[in-house]
């Protein structure tokens, strides 16, 4: 039995592109817990790279690593003057934007990926954002106003340069998660390239989940919501009638 | 000390929370405002969703109310019987307020709208009221006996369904209350706030209330509404934040029990004097925000989401 199990191993790691670079890849987390005092995290991603034969001449090997949060609908809207007080005149709905983002390469995006690729693969920032056609001519401007706003509030990161690439063969790179998470499964890619062609590519998901009180409130708030809003009536109710019998009692 | 709210899903310091809770609870106690006005947009500041911050706001002005009412039963200044008219005004108001909010939502106009009425009504209630108590304060300054009584004599008083206000001392028609109660709902939904700021100058310029009993008064009709907005956004909206209220409320109840004694030793003019100048600040604020060029042009919003 166990020998069956080495030789279909071995054979399947033989047709999974024979020949070719592969990655292996670790994360310092696969599993994310939001506690009460959660501060953000930072994963370190790290692998090698294996291959069968000497790596190609004339080439050098890139490597890109993204993390993306789940995506939610997004509205951007756009002030303008009007009677000379600031509005909001125009907005547009975004489909899907991740809540959060982060790419990094060991260069250049631009100089590790060919445009084609990043289309294929949906590698940058920009290409994270899910936006059809909305009616609005200049749509473009509003989505590089999120990323703008996004990017500030340090929830899209692009950190060219970031990962460190040792003899061709072993990689790291860590990512900061920012305190503001939104649960999820988190997907973690890795991509292998040469010549702006990937070449191997990897995933995986970090679960990023609220704990303990912070998943009992949360459970509780959506699944017995008038249970939730008189409990925190109650609490409320009973703070006020505490203070207030408190102070009485050290005046007394 | 960092802190994850988990509903709003943000992590804030905690005891920045508890800070905010303490100054706005003074303030309460002092002038028996909820103080929602203050703490909305200073939730909006600290980076709290704007949806989370207004539901959450309500559940505090709950406790800080509470807090002070209790303190002013003591001191036998709630008017429960005027306390009672308004609250069914209020309550009648905030269903009404209710649906104009819902309506101008569907426009998208709704920061614009709150934003507005915010610089109005601050403006215009902050106004009066500064130039009143600072005339007051300098007629009573300028020694001599205190300016008697302001009588309310003329419409309010030809108006039908007449009750005995025996706390505050008045014997006038209910409807001036019902009216102010009405008024009050509404605003109280739109702004999303406790709505004590237009009711207690209301009271004491439409009513004739005596300062004293109005304080108390507002706190009172203020816990049921606020208690009925909590639950009525924990319900539709899963935006109530049990641990931000919960430090805010901290924070607030023990701000609102120094803020009531502090209120004690004030003459009722310099409350008015310090009240309308807060409010003018407030005011001031939003109208520049509203006038001045934005740093960023384009805002994010939730869809479907109130603000």
């Amino acid at each position: 039995m166990i020998r069956l199990i080495v030789i279909l191993a071995a054979c399947l790691g033989l047709t999974v592109k024979a020949g070719a670079e592969t990655v292996v890849a670790g994360l310092s987390h696969d599993a994310i817990s939001i506690t009460t005092n959660f501060e953000g995290s930072e994963i370190l991603i790290f692998g090698a790279v294996r291959r069968d034969r000497p790596p190609p001449e004339g080439s050098d090997l890139e490597v890109i690593v993204t993390v993306e949060a789940p995506a939610r609908p997004v509205t951007v809207r756009r002030k303008a003057r009007r009677f000379g007080i600031w509005m909001n005149t125009d907005a547009i709905e975004v489909d899907a934007a991740p809540t959060f983002y982060a790419v990094a390469a060991t260069g250049r995006l631009d100089e590790v990926m060919t445009a084609t690729e990043d289309l294929r693969h949906r590698v940058s920032i920009p290409m994270a954002i899910r936006a059809v056609g909305t009616g609005v001519g200049d749509q473009d401007t509003f989505i590089e106003a999120l990323i703008r706003i996004r990017t500030d509030e340090g929830l899209y990161q692009l950190n060219e340069g970031a990962v460190t690439l040792r003899d061709q063969t072993l990689f790291d790179t860590a990512v900061r998660l920012p305190a503001n998470l939104v649960e999820g499964d988190y997907r973690t890619r890795i991509f292998l390239t040469r010549n702006g062609e990937v070449v191997d590519a990897f995933s995986q998901d970090i679960a990023v989940r609220k704990v303990g009180l912070e998943r009992w409130i949360f459970n509780l708030a959506h699944d017995r919501p008038l249970a939730y809003g008189i409990l925190s009536l109650a609490i409320a109710i009973a703070a006020g009638w505490g203070a207030s019998a408190m102070f009485r009692y050290i005046r007394s | 000390m960092q802190i994850y709210l988990p509903i709003a899903e943000v992590s804030v310091n905690a005891f920045l929370l508890l800070g905010l809770g303490g100054i706005v609870g003074i303030l309460s106690g002092m002038f028996g405002v909820g103080g929602g006005f203050l703490m909305t947009p200073l939730l909006f500041f600290i980076g709290i969703p704007p949806a989370v911050a207004v539901a959450t706001q309500a559940n505090q002005i709950v406790a800080s109310s509470v807090s002070g009412v209790l303190a002013h039963l003591k001191r036998k200044t709630v008017d429960l019987k005027m306390g009672t008219v308004l609250l069914v005004g209020g309550v009648a108001g905030a269903a009404i307020g209710v649906q104009i909010f819902a309506a101008l939502s569907r426009i998208g106009q709704v920061d614009l709208m709150v934003q507005l009425c915010y610089v109005l009504f601050l403006g215009v209630i902050g106004f009066l009221m500064f130039v009143e108590s600072v005339r007051a304060l300098r007629r009573s300054s300028a020694g001599g006996a205190a300016p008697p009584p302001r009588k309310h004599r003329g419409w309010i008083h030809a108006l039908p369904f007449k009750m005995r206000f025996r706390t505050s001392g008045l014997y006038i028609s209910v409807i001036p209350p019902l009216l102010v109660g009405l008024l009050v709902g509404v605003l109280a939904a739109i702004m999303g706030v406790g709505g004590g700021f237009i009711m207690v100058p209301a009271m004491i310029y439409l009513l004739g209330m005596p300062t004293k009993v109005v304080v108390g008064t507002s706190l009172f009709q203020i816990i049921f509404v606020t208690a009925f907005a909590t639950v009525m956004h924990a319900t539709t909206n899963y935006s109530v934040d049990m641990i931000l209220a919960l430090l805010l409320i901290v924070g607030g109840v023990v701000g609102a029990q120094i803020g009531t004694r502090i209120g004690v030793y004030l003459k009722a003019e310099q409350l008015r004097v310090l009240l309308s100048l807060m409010v003018l600040i407030v005011c001031g604020k939003i109208a520049w925000d509203l006038l001045a060029t934005p740093a960023e042009f384009y805002t994010l919003g939730t869809p479907g989401a109130a603000h």
